[in-house]
């Protein structure tokens, strides 16, 4: 009897995932040696518990509803700009949290435009602040997400059945229940169970918009009981109840959780027949300008404040800028040592099984690994100088979901393809990954690469914990001139951080495809 | 030379048995029916396709559970012998190194191999800049500087037109003689098998037979091979 071929690669997986585990693992034991279970949670951390909830609720709920129409709309109507659009709809992922508040307040908040506006017709103004800002925050960050999933699903329609509809002239209540509602019965609760999961875990909103007894995330909570009152045993506690609910959660959800749509190919438009009628098209037409408003008009006003606050920001925002570079830097390279051969070790694997370890990134939220990592390095070493580095590790730990997902699909592929070929060659070990895994996922790597350094340059989490004044990151620094009521400079330092966001991101996603032939 | 003592392969519900022993310098074709296992016989031959059964000798030395890559074995197989990515040079240099460190002599010899087989000039392109014929010349390159002592075709030219398809066959008799290996190759035609085969391997029913001498056989087939060969 011949053993069992040995895979050509994905050896040393086992050491990366093992590195994963143990990252997130030793976490807790920080969490145990402080939390005391026995007190019991208090009024405040019930209300916290119930705001991450509702919060996180409401968001998927308002996402997916205001999702449907929109990506009904954009999957049915050619225009000049849909392309571009729907690139756009991918944004939010590598927008910074902090940048997008930011453009939240120009139009929504006190003197925003939209207050502004209702103030000069004599309507009374609306609060951005409290729980309908967070949530607010929230939807502008997911509808693109589920309009991107809804929007997938749409297209996964044959073309033949909407010709088929067309034929038989179905009207479009017909063509709602027969072709439509099926595919929304399908996609909907994975979307929208997605979204709470995201928003769940929400740090920087809740931090910004939101506050107070009334409107405090456990996250949020988390930071308060360690940063404000130095709390480490509520901290711990809080920390294993936000383990708890958005673990638990994410393990419930990962059965309904769709792919993440972070390939390209949504634009692809197809042909259809049906809803050619009068209030049919202006309907798509006033949806698809009323989303298009929602999305752009915060980013555009980022753009404008920034460049009349570049020349106001103090110098210690290139200095944070500098900082925020370096780790976003160190992430990619964590990311990269730690995805690849993980991502191998996985595409040897028979499909599902061992994925799973990638999603304890999602579970585990950055505040509660930052927590327990801090007790447990506080007795040993002075945790402040190790604030950027951790802040790079744990940021490549919440991208890891995302780039295992980019790069298992192809290097499976990969190795289906040239698996017989390598090993007639002997080919294996570092010399595949040289010459055959590396060279062929190069544009994927590119990708994963761009999103873990757009993600960690724009983080406002885990640093927050760690940081004092001289090591702070970009974001931080941002947060830190907003609270000072120092809008003009924390404008610039948020077109600055954008433009930082959205060049790694181009570069390596560019970089990898650069000379890249089939 | 190559020795197949009681081999039985079996995949899923399918089995192949086979005991026979291939000389030294022969080229052998390996006909028979679609799905009868000509693939899975070579599969098992390069170390893809494990045994149930049995044991694989070659010079003497058990070489059953050997990796693919450790035998003396130089396969070609019916599609992707080549990384799109890497240059002809490099794919060829995959043969005599995987890990591609090779020095001045070993990249005179990759040059020498791509001029033998007509790529001469061509070692910086990659596979999809060069014609199919091009590429099945590249493939066979490496194979030369492989240099190993058996060489298995798992129908690497199928795709190539009729012409294209007996110049490579040509091509690889040549080779073939100037290293000395023992050929084995799936094919369908028994054009192939009059135009370089000393013997056949006839595949039929669950079991791959002994290799007897390609003319007589063409000429008297057995039943089976007469109905295969219609």
């Amino acid at each position: 009897m011949a053993p069992r071929a040995q895979p050509i690669i994905g050896t040393s997986g086992v050491a990366a995932g093992v590195f994963v585990v143990a990252a997130v693992l030793l976490s807790f034991v920080g969490l145990g040696l402080r939390a005391e279970v026995g007190r019991g949670l208090g009024p405040a951390e019930w209300a916290a518990i119930r705001f991450t909830v509702v919060q996180a609720a409401l968001s998927a709920l308002l996402s997916v509803v205001v999702a449907i129409p929109l990506a009904r709309a954009l999957a049915r109507r050619r225009f000049p700009g849909r392309g571009v659009l729907i690139t756009l709809l991918g944004a939010p992922f590598i927008l910074p949290v902090i940048v997008a508040v930011l453009g939240l307040l120009a139009v929504f908040g006190r003197t925003g435009w939209l207050n502004t506006g209702l103030g000069a017709v004599g309507l009374p103004t609306l609060s951005i602040y409290g729980l309908h800002g967070v949530v607010l925050a929230h939807v502008f960050f997911n509808l693109p997400l589920a309009t991107r999933l809804l929007l997938q699903g749409w297209q996964s329609i044959p073309a033949e059945r909407f010709r088929l509809a067309a034929q038989l002239n179905l009207p479009p209540r017909m063509i709602f229940r027969t072709l439509e509602w099926p595919l929304l019965k399908q996609v909907v609760p994975g979307a929208a169970a997605l979204v709470f999961v995201i928003c769940l875990t929400s740090f920087a909103v809740a931090l910004t918009l939101g506050g107070g007894p009334r409107a405090t995330t456990i996250e949020l909570a988390i930071y308060q009981a360690f940063r404000f009152d130095f709390d480490l045993a509520r901290a711990s506690l809080l920390s294993l109840i936000q383990l708890g609910l958005a673990g638990g959660a994410a393990l419930v959800a990962l059965w309904v959780i769709p792919n993440f749509p972070l390939s390209a190919g949504l634009d692809r438009g197809l042909r259809r027949w049906d809803a050619r009628g009068g209030w049919q098209a202006w309907g798509d037409a006033v949806v698809i300008a009323l989303g298009s408003a929602f999305l752009l008009l915060p980013l555009f006003a980022i753009l404008l404040a920034g460049l009349q606050g570049l020349p106001l920001m103090p110098a210690v925002v290139w200095k944070t800028a500098g900082n925020s570079l370096w780790v976003a830097l160190l992430s990619i390279c964590v990311l990269l040592v730690i995805a690849l051969p993980m991502a191998g070790w996985i595409s040897t694997r028979r499909r599902g099984s061992a994925e799973a370890i990638g999603l304890v990134g999602l579970s585990a939220s950055p505040l509660m690994i930052g927590t327990g990592w801090f007790i447990l390095i506080n007795p040993i070493a002075d945790p402040v100088p190790l604030a950027l580095p951790v802040t790079a590790l744990i940021n490549a730990l919440m991208a890891l979901p995302f780039a295992l997902r980019i790069l298992v699909p192809p290097m499976r592929d990969v190795l289906a393809t040239y698996d017989r070929l390598s090993r007639s060659l002997g080919l294996q070990g570092w010399a595949a990954w040289r010459w055959l895994v590396l060279p062929r996922l190069r544009a994927q790597i590119g990708f994963a690469a761009g999103l873990t350094g757009a993600l960690s340059v724009g983080d406002l989490g885990v640093i927050a914990l760690f940081a004092d004044p001289d090591r702070a990151t970009l974001p931080l620094q941002m947060y830190r001139l907003m609270g000072a009521y120092r809008t003009e400079a924390a404008a610039g330092a948020a077109l600055l951080l954008l433009a930082m966001a959205l060049s790694l991101f181009w570069l390596c996603d560019k970089g990898g495809r650069w000379h890249a032939e089939a | 030379m190559l020795r197949l003592e009681g081999v039985e392969i079996a995949q899923g519900g399918f089995l192949l048995r086979a005991d026979f022993e291939v000389v030294r310098g022969r080229r052998t074709a390996v006909i028979g029916p679609s799905g009868a296992g000509k693939s899975t016989l070579l599969g098992a031959i390069g170390g893809f396709t494990p045994l149930r059964e049995g044991r694989l000798l070659c010079d003497g030395r058990d070489i059953t559970d050997v990796a693919p890559g450790h035998r003396p074995i130089a396969m070609l197989f019916q599609d992707n012998n080549l990384f799109p990515h890497l240059s002809i040079a490099q794919n060829a240099g995959l043969g005599i190194r995987p890990d591609l460190k090779l020095g001045a002599e070993e990249r005179a010899r990759v040059a020498q191999a791509l001029s033998r087989v007509g790529l001469e000039g061509l070692d910086a392109r990659k596979p999809g800049a060069l014609s199919g014929g091009q590429q099945s010349r590249a493939a066979l390159a490496r194979v030369l500087v492989q240099d190993r002592p058996v060489i298995l075709l798992d129908e690497p030219f199928a795709a190539l037109g009729p012409a294209l398809r007996q110049d490579m066959l040509d091509l690889v008799q040549e080779l073939a003689t100037e290293t000395e290996a023992t050929l084995l190759m799936v094919t369908h035609d028994p054009a192939d098998v009059r135009r370089i085969a000393d013997d056949v391997i006839f595949v039929e029913g669950g079991r791959a037979a002994a290799p007897q001498p390609a003319q007589a056989l063409l000429e008297n087939p057995p039943p089976a091979l007469r109905a295969y060969l219609g």
